[in-house]
């Protein structure tokens, strides 16, 4: 049948055309680009012809196994300890680098914990992934909640009619405006180890008690000094967003509820909150999609460093496809992180969807 | 039940005074309107004698406690709003049992005053669903069942059927005032409209500007009003204003007369009205009848307009002197534009102001 779209609409058409093109050429035409680069060997440049490679791609990435080890006994049948009383085990190496098990060849321990005698080994085939998967996994469970709940906070603060709340709006708001490369640069400063701003407040603040730490080069504190930085950074955003939510709460609801008594957080729990569900529901999503993104102040601040504890998927997906020109690996990563965000997305519309 | 009282309250946002010193007793049990055009404060009053907005200046009596620094929930009152303020993600009944989930209320007590605050309204059958399954008048229902369950000995009406359509509104009219004589508690009642004023009130206060222009029992205020202010308010269509010169002042007698009108004799009832100065005549259009010919009766002048509304008749005549009265006839009746028409009227319908009975 044909429709009003498709007869004698040439100008809409003609109008339409450029800015559809330039969504297909860009977005949609790339996306399926990484399907098909990912189950093949293509390199960024190389002269050899690209080959089919099926799932390997997949494989090579998501490889991973739990190998056991028994410890290691002397010819009595003794357990082996080292100087410190420690048990003794066989090297991980000799086993992933053995011809008697070939279906572990190139593996590498990712950890490792104790059970009973015997240690349980992760060995996983690319291990920088996993970590990076992590990571990122990490990154988004803490970064979602603190910035949503702190974007929430910030937002019921500066919804009240004071004089000069706009300064305050402005305030927590500059940040979104200054671009995240520009922000972590600074922010490589505050945490410096040597003379950070960060060592000196606390310096301080202790009376000269606190030991510098290097925010950004020890591995148990660079990845949680990204994320406190990420949800400084854009907690102003969201909070616009509770704003708007919060503003389109009427009044009168307020009213009434101050005539029955409500109390400050009967108010909140039985006014503010039910009427900011659909917002919450936006923001929840959102967050999620941009922390998963997560990438300009990883590259900035510690290129995945130190020990790789602040890789994550979408920097390894460009160290890959650029840095080390193996598109179809970044291809690769590419297409599992879109299956995850995209997985985790329909479970949180379905586990927020409306119940009536 | 409670009396409400009001002495000198005043209210001041910023330079701009809102209210300025009012004076108002409610007996215990009196349904009182403030009734007002736009902006004159009656709403602002009600708030404040909600807890809404602080007092600027002045007391606030309710049940003979000073309240003007007690929290709304202590204040004994209940507010329903214009826009209903049902909480929209709450069934009917959460709705209603809003304030006692709030104080805590035990499950069965809540269930109980709820079933009886629906039986009141006869929502019984409305308990389950959710504001937005429910018309205009059900949601009103609704915020006057949460209302009754706080029973409060104070009811405030901030304008409750002004969102409905018309003849909706003449129902919950009703059956506010049903509420009123079973529950038989205070109630004020805040309206533009003046037939809810009129139908609903045992007593009107008509504000203007922040002040109180006159209290009194809805015939009182119809047949008596103390100045013009009130005289054009009421009534509908509004009163005609005649100026007029006062020949002579004899007794509480003024002649009166211009242009247009032969004289007449009036009651001055007081007013400040001399020999030889202006005064207004003011007489209600459904007080002036057609006389037989148009040089009987006391007003004359031509028809300019008429309105047949079946069982009245409303004309606009251009009288003699260049000005315009309105007349309501109480029958259908056909008078073309330019016919020539007398009016008469009693003067004991008819009211006299002063210039300064302007306010």
């Amino acid at each position: 049948m044909a429709s009003r779209l498709t007869t004698s609409n040439r100008a809409g058409w003609g109008f339409a055309i450029p800015g559809f093109a330039l969504i297909a050429i860009f977005i949609v035409l790339p996306f399926f680009f990484a399907f098909g680069l990912s189950l093949t060997d293509q390199r960024l440049v190389s002269p050899n012809p690209t080959r089919y490679v099926g799932l390997d791609n997949y494989r090579e990435l998501l490889d991973v196994t739990v190998i056991t080890l028994e410890p290691q006994r002397d010819e009595a049948g003794e357990l082996i300890r080292d100087e410190d009383g420690n048990l003794e085990y066989p090297k991980v190496r000799d086993i992933t680098r053995s011809d008697d098990y070939p279906q572990y060849s190139g593996m590498r321990e990712w950890f490792r914990w104790q059970s009973g005698q015997n240690a349980k080994v992760v060995i996983a085939s690319d291990v920088v992934f996993m970590k990076a998967l992590v990571n990122t996994l990490v990154f988004v469970m803490v970064v979602a909640p603190v910035q949503a709940g702190l974007a929430l906070v910030l937002a019921l603060l500066i919804n009240q009619r004071i004089r000069g709340i706009n300064i305050f709006r402005t305030i927590y708001f500059m940040p979104v405006v200054v671009s995240i490369v520009v922000v972590s640069l600074l922010w490589r400063f505050i945490y410096s180890g040597n003379d950070g701003l960060l060592n000196n407040l606390l310096d301080a603040l202790t009376f000269g008690a606190w030991q510098p730490i290097d925010w950004l080069g020890n591995p148990s504190t660079a990845l949680g000094s990204i994320m406190a930085m990420s949800i400084w950074q854009a907690v102003g955003f969201h909070m616009v967003i509770w704003l708007s939510g919060l503003q389109t709460i009427s009044p009168t609801l307020y009213e009434a509820a101050t005539i029955e008594g409500a109390s400050g957080w009967q108010t909140f729990r039985y006014v503010t909150w039910p009427g900011l569900r659909n917002t919450a529901v936006l923001i929840l999503i959102v967050i999620t999609m941009q922390a998963f993104a997560v990438f300009a102040q990883i590259n900035v601040m510690t290129s995945g460093g130190p020990l790789d504890s602040t890789q994550t998927l979408v920097f390894q997906a460009v160290v890959r496809g650029y840095g080390k020109q193996d598109i179809s690996g970044g291809a690769t990563i590419s297409v599992i992180l879109f299956l995850l965000v995209l997985s985790i997305s329909l479970l949180q519309r379905w586990l927020t969807r409306d119940r009536r | 039940m409670a009396r409400v009282s009001l002495k000198g309250v005043r209210k001041s946002f910023g330079t701009a005074d809102v209210i300025k010193g009012v004076d108002i007793e409610i007996e215990d049990g009196e349904f009182v309107v403030f009734v007002g055009p736009s902006g004159c404060g009656k709403s602002t009053l009600l708030r404040m004698i909600a807890g809404l907005e602080d007092i600027t200046d002045g007391t606030l009596e309710i049940g003979g406690r000073v309240v003007n620094d007690v929290a709304p929930k202590d204040r004994g009152i209940a507010m329903v709003f214009q826009t209903y303020a049902i909480f929209p993600h709450m069934t009917v009944r959460e709705n209603v049992a809003f304030g006692l989930t709030i104080k805590g209320v035990p499950k069965a007590e809540k269930a109980e005053k709820v079933a009886a605050a629906a039986r009141i309204l006869q929502m019984e059958h409305l308990l389950d669903r959710r504001p937005s399954q429910l018309s205009g008048g059900q949601r009103q229902r609704v915020a006057i069942g949460r209302a009754i369950v706080r029973d409060p000995a104070v009811f405030l009406f901030d304008e409750p059927l002004s969102n409905l359509d018309a003849a909706l509104r003449m129902d919950m009219r009703l059956e506010i005032g049903k509420l009123h004589q079973q529950l038989g508690a205070t109630m004020i009642y805040v309206t533009h409209d003046q037939v809810e004023a009129m139908t609903l009130a045992d007593k009107i206060v008509v504000l203007k500007d922040g002040k109180v222009m006159q209290a009194g029992s809805p015939m009182d205020l119809y047949h008596h009003p103390a100045n013009l202010f009130v005289a054009g308010f009421l009534g509908a269509p509004s009163m005609n204003f005649i100026s007029v010169d006062t020949r002579s002042v004899d007794n509480g007698l003024a002649m009166v007369a211009n242009a247009a009108l032969d004289p007449i004799e009036v009651a001055t009832t007081g007013r400040d009205i001399r020999t030889g100065s202006r005064a207004i005549l003011g007489v209600r259009p459904q007080y002036l009848v057609p006389s037989a010919t148009p040089a009987e009766g006391m007003l004359h002048g031509k028809v300019t307009l008429t309105e047949r509304l079946g069982a009245e008749t409303v004309v606009e005549v251009g009288l003699n002197d260049g000005s315009r009265v309105i007349a309501a006839f109480g029958e259908d009746r056909i008078l073309a534009p330019g016919t020539e028409i007398g009016l008469a009227f009693d003067p004991r319908q008819a009211h006299l102001f002063a210039e300064g009975d302007r306010p």
